[in-house]
């Protein structure tokens, strides 16, 4: 086949990406939008199988078989409270995916003699550090969010100096590699400094940080392909490419903006209460109101609008099902009950909305924070389960770590019913006055298990 | 010269569809297209179809099918997933 119509089925393959794309931007449109996409992907995948410098097959097909199988089983095993997990490993994948194309690239290259152009050095050095950075970053991220390492951000002194040196070592034997890229070693060397620095990145983020994290390492997943196609000098890498590091971007740019915090705040800085943040005993002494599931149910009396808010915690506890079982149960008796989503309630974006969908919540229950906001004060009750700084006032106090951080109003509401198993901390390490206020009542429980009394104490009721 | 910047073109411009396209993903559906695009993203395996495939040098075939079984897990496992998480959010009416 000439290269000509080859490049034209590329660009048709790039065009569906782009629809693939913009199916996304509505649920209904959503699933054919994939299909879009992963139809792009065959048609790409087979005419690049029809290219003539291919001389053996047997290879390819292994690992194309073996890597169908790895991924299918993972795709059909993960549960919904999984997934942030499950896309930071790809991500790893993707990442060194773009690691060994851009080193065979290299070898293959230099093996045929031939003068290498900036633009093919400068590729292979960007591929092979983002694509190392993603691979171990994304390891790191999932060990994280698995439970095999500890979520709690771990710093360590003297990490920033390391960090640096480790990224200036980098950025000099990317350097080295442009100048002179017949030291295949060198790659090599930068491949390990790039890892390096991809477990350094990632390591001291911790708990509440990790939607950044994720959206952050799904964007240099993106740009490492399309430095590949830099490499390759092939359109179709490019722009499949930009467009996932364009919407890794924008996911990333969005979830800062949901803690109030800039994204170099979030990779190299300290959050940490204040000197003047009032300890626990202060907020709480004496004003923590502990409630039993049948006081709660009797606040559903008479009630005509209730706000459920989920967070973390309710992923922890696989509540979603319990949830969406009290909300069908309450809509039974005339209760109108919506669901307020923080963008960064979870561990990735959209997290909530997943398992909530999952336990068949249609999606226009689902609330943006903007939009639910101002009827707070219309509602009866809102349950808060398993959800701390996201709902924490005094985000709108000044000198707090949270100071500015956008958060439900859920205090508005006539009563708050607080679902969580203890009056710890969240992420942001200071108290929540929220807990101690007057038309606060707290049912300190596990969630699945708080909400399934609730749901029997609403039935005898 | 000139094909550096054509690929630029293709890659600067692209960026920009990029973001016209995902500034209108709504809220709900930000898992999935994390995931979805993560698939997109192992598009590499194209290159890595063709590494393999060339059979060059012994190294450069160890990692061209090294490459095709990683991207290979990102582009399977990407769609899969992502369409297991879009028909949840399909009305069942």
């Amino acid at each position: 086949m000439s290269l000509s119509i080859v490049n034209l089925i590329y660009l048709v393959a790039s065009v569906l990406f782009i629809l693939g794309l913009k199916g996304l931007t509505h649920p209904r449109t959503a699933v054919r939008g994939n299909i879009y996409s992963g139809l792009a992907m065959l048609i790409a995948v087979v005419v690049t199988l029809l290219d003539q410098r291919i001389i053996s097959y047997e290879m390819i097909l292994i690992g194309l078989a073996v890597g169908s199988l790895i991924g299918a089983i993972l795709a059909i095993k993960i549960q919904m409270t999984g997934m942030p997990q499950l896309v930071a490993i790809y991500n790893g994948f993707g990442g060194g995916a773009s690691v060994f194309v851009a080193g065979a690239a290299l070898i293959e290259g230099l093996a045929m003699g031939e003068a290498l152009s900036y633009q093919f050095t400068i590729a292979v050095a960007a591929s092979g550090l983002i694509g190392a950075v993603t691979f171990t970053g994304s390891l790191v991220a999932w060990g994280k969010l698995q439970g095999v390492i500890s979520e709690d951000s771990l710093r360590l002194p003297g990490q920033q100096a390391l960090k640096v040196l480790i990224g200036l070592a980098s950025v000099a034997l990317a350097v080295w590699i442009v100048i002179d890229p017949t030291i295949i070693r060198n790659y090599w060397f930068l491949v390990i400094a790039g890892s390096l620095l991809g477990v350094f990145l990632t390591i001291p983020i911790g708990g509440a940080d990790m939607p950044v994290v994720i959206a952050l390492l799904n964007s240099y997943s993106g740009i490492a392909a399309a430095a590949t196609g830099f490499v390759l000098e092939n359109n179709v890498l490019i722009i499949a490419g930009s467009l996932v590091g364009a919407s890794g971007i924008i996911l990333t740019q969005i979830m800062c903006k949901a803690m109030n915090r800039t994204l170099t705040n979030v990779l190299f800085g300290v959050l940490q209460p204040s000197e003047d943040t009032p300890n626990q005993d202060e907020v709480y002494e004496g004003k923590i109101k502990s409630t039993s599931p049948d006081e709660v149910a009797m606040l559903f009396d008479g009630a005509s609008r209730v706000i459920i808010v989920p967070g973390y915690g309710l992923a922890v506890a696989q509540a979603q099902h319990a949830v969406r079982d009290l909300a069908t149960l309450l809509e039974g008796r005339g209760i109108i009950v919506e669901y307020a989503i923080h963008p960064v309630a979870g561990r990735m974006p959209g997290h909530m909305n997943v398992l909530l969908a999952e336990a068949n919540v249609e999606y226009d229950k689902l609330k943006e924070m903007d939009e639910i906001n101002p009827t707070f004060r219309e509602a009866d009750v809102a349950i808060v389960i398993g959800a701390n700084d996201v709902v924490n006032p005094v985000a709108r106090e000044e000198g707090t770590p949270i100071s500015g951080m956008p958060i439900l109003d859920v205090d508005m509401a006539r009563f708050v019913v607080v679902i969580k198993r203890s009056l710890s901390p969240g992420f942001a390490g200071i108290p929540n006055p929220l807990f101690a206020a007057d038309n606060t009542l707290m049912l300190f429980n596990d969630a699945k298990k708080a909400v399934t009394e609730l749901i029997a104490a609403v039935k005898d009721s | 010269m000139e094909s550096v910047v054509m690929v630029l073109t293709v890659f600067v411009l692209a960026i920009f569809v990029g973001f016209e396209i995902i500034t209108k993903v709504p809220p709900t559906l930000h898992t999935p297209l994390m995931s979805g695009s993560n698939a997109v993203s192992g598009i590499t395996l194209i290159g890595a179809l063709l590494s393999a495939g060339h059979q060059m040098t012994t190294l450069t075939t160890v990692l061209g099918v090294l490459a095709v079984v990683f991207a290979t897990i990102n582009v399977v496992g990407g769609f899969m997933v992502t369409h297991r998480m879009l028909k949840m959010f399909q009305k069942k009416d």
